[in-house]
């Protein structure tokens, strides 16, 4: 990790967003003081949590992406396990309720699904009554039922004056709750801001096309009066900002040359690919 | 309501030994299955000098469970914790690892006593006549248990939940034959019997028969090696301990 700065706010969602192996878990772990960092510094409510650890987890909620409970504790033995830890825990029936493991309250937790899991998992986060929630990879391994879920359950919070700080590597977890968005791609922090933010800036008013059969860049971008960018795969994207009669350019042109045309998208790029387009490589 | 992390550990690790019955047909089904079949049916060797076999085996016995339940039990339990993330989610909560040893050591601790005097009443129903030193019996089960619970956590610090299981159970074969636990270790081959003598199975057990029948022998070497391994096992595991 390296000149990584986060900063998240009661009742915001920062999302922290990258690839696998990008250094999401790495740089939650440091956060929590898990993980020992060399350099900088990091505080959380104010507090160091290398040096305040026991101070610290009084006041935060942790999803390990590992789930990180007994596999032979069922959840109500591991919600109330973890009531004893805390000094004004959240009642267990209204967390069961909460997490909607009412008729799974008394199975193991190795017997739990995917999404039944990861709802036990954040039911553990929240029963401190947490300033801070720490979630990596909540949704991972649930069905798309279950992520809404959990991803209600987690803006719940924020309304509520949380801090949540999430990771994910799934863009619409991260356009859809995240106040604010950090990418991380190889140990640092390739761009921040908000959704549209990031849209804005990175998402370029901009054409892609792909074309059955390769096209030489160079010469087709001297024809065409604009750069292009080769995104491989015989797909192409205009690097400047043109004028939109520019797709008529490009039909024409590719006609000429006898190349088909396959797709062609002209407009504001999506977070996918503003994210596609900062972080260096295929998702 | 004040927060209690410690009471609240302490009764999940009792709860969870007592529930894994893979665990307690080690911990208990075996050391009693022992001392009930070889005191009735006399087919192993005894010490010289040892008329009932019901005086060695309840001493051999409780070392046996206790070496089960620190060594096996302890051991298995904490590498699948370690494996599945237990520990690590549990070093994000209030719950101190100070308070996560001390709820081990309660756990073992009840469990080991509930061995103990299970082991002690079917031998005193079996015609056992204990003699001797109670305190030095007391001490030895002490450094026994500090011991192998020390090897447990080494196996489990490091290995994976797979192989912890398989080294554990293992272990536990090899030093029951070479724990003088059911058979002395005198039957043994002179340079394996020398061996087992480093040992603190052998140790263990061999103050417990000894302070039990006030039977002769100067036991200060076992003393020493009982009380190295208790010491330095322990250790060796905090040194070597990873928490994922």
């Amino acid at each position: 990790m390296r000149g990584v700065s986060l900063t998240v706010e009661p009742g915001k969602i920062l999302c922290v967003l990258g690839r696998n192996g990008a250094g999401k878990t790495s740089t939650i772990e440091a956060i929590e003081g898990y993980r020992k960092i060399a350099k900088g510094s990091v505080r959380v409510l104010g507090m160091d949590p290398a040096r305040q650890h026991r101070e610290l987890v009084k006041k935060i909620g942790v999803m390990l992406q590992v789930g990180g409970i007994y596999p032979r504790m069922n959840p109500r033995q591991a919600l109330e396990l973890y009531s004893g830890f805390y000094d004004d825990p959240v009642p267990v029936d209204q967390l069961i309720k909460l997490a909607e493991l009412g008729s799974a309250q008394k199975t193991p937790y190795r017997f739990l699904s995917g999404g039944e899991k990861q709802r036990l998992a954040l039911a553990l986060a929240l029963i401190g009554r947490p300033s801070v929630l720490f979630l990596d990879e909540p949704t991972a391994g649930v069905d798309a039922a279950g992520k809404q879920q959990i991803r209600a359950a987690v803006a719940d919070m924020a309304r509520n004056g949380v801090a949540v700080l999430l990771t994910t590597h799934e863009l619409n977890e991260a356009e859809r709750l995240a106040d604010n968005i950090a990418v991380i791609d190889e140990g640092r922090i390739v761009a921040e801001g908000t959704p549209s933010e990031l849209r804005e800036r990175f998402g370029k008013q901009t054409v892609v096309f792909r074309t059955a059969a390769a096209i030489d860049v160079a010469s087709f971008s001297q024809r065409l009066g604009f750069q292009l960018t080769d995104l491989g795969d015989n797909r192409y994207r205009l690097a400047e900002e043109a004028p939109a009669n520019v797709v008529g350019t490009i039909t024409a042109l590719l006609a000429a040359e006898g190349v088909d045309l396959i797709e062609m998208n002209a407009g504001r790029g999506s977070l996918e690919e503003v994210f596609l387009e900062i972080t260096s490589g295929d998702a | 309501m004040a927060a209690h992390p410690y009471q609240a550990q302490a009764k999940a690790e009792i709860r969870l030994s007592m529930t894994q019955y893979e665990s307690l047909l080690v911990t208990f089904g075996i050391p009693l299955l022992f001392l009930v079949a070889f005191s009735l049916i006399k087919v192993l060797p005894l010490p010289h000098g040892v008329l009932k076999p019901v005086a060695f085996l309840v001493p051999g016995t409780i070392a046996l469970a206790i070496m089960a339940t620190g060594m096996v039990s302890l051991g298995i339990a904490t590498g699948v914790e370690r494996s599945y993330g237990v520990l690590k989610r549990l070093g994000t909560t209030p719950l101190s690892r100070g308070a996560l040893l001390g709820a081990k050591i309660t756990s073992i601790a009840v469990i080991e006593l509930v061995q103990v005097v299970l082991l002690a009443v079917v031998g005193l129903a079996l015609g056992w006549k204990p003699t001797g030193n109670a305190v030095e019996f007391v001490v030895a089960i002490i450094l026994s248990s500090a011991a192998f619970a020390g090897i447990g956590l080494i196996l489990a610090g490091r290995l994976k939940s797979e192989a912890v299981i398989g080294a554990a159970n293992g272990l536990f074969l090899v030093l029951l034959v070479l724990g003088g636990m059911i058979f002395p270790v005198t039957s043994l081959p002179g340079p394996i019997a020398d061996v087992a003598r480093i040992l603190p199975a052998y140790a263990g057990a061999h103050i417990l028969f000894i302070s039990s029948t006030s039977g002769g022998g100067s036991l200060a070497g076992s003393w020493i090696v009982l009380a190295v391994w208790a010491i330095g096992a322990p250790l060796l595991a905090t040194r070597l301990f990873r928490f994922e």
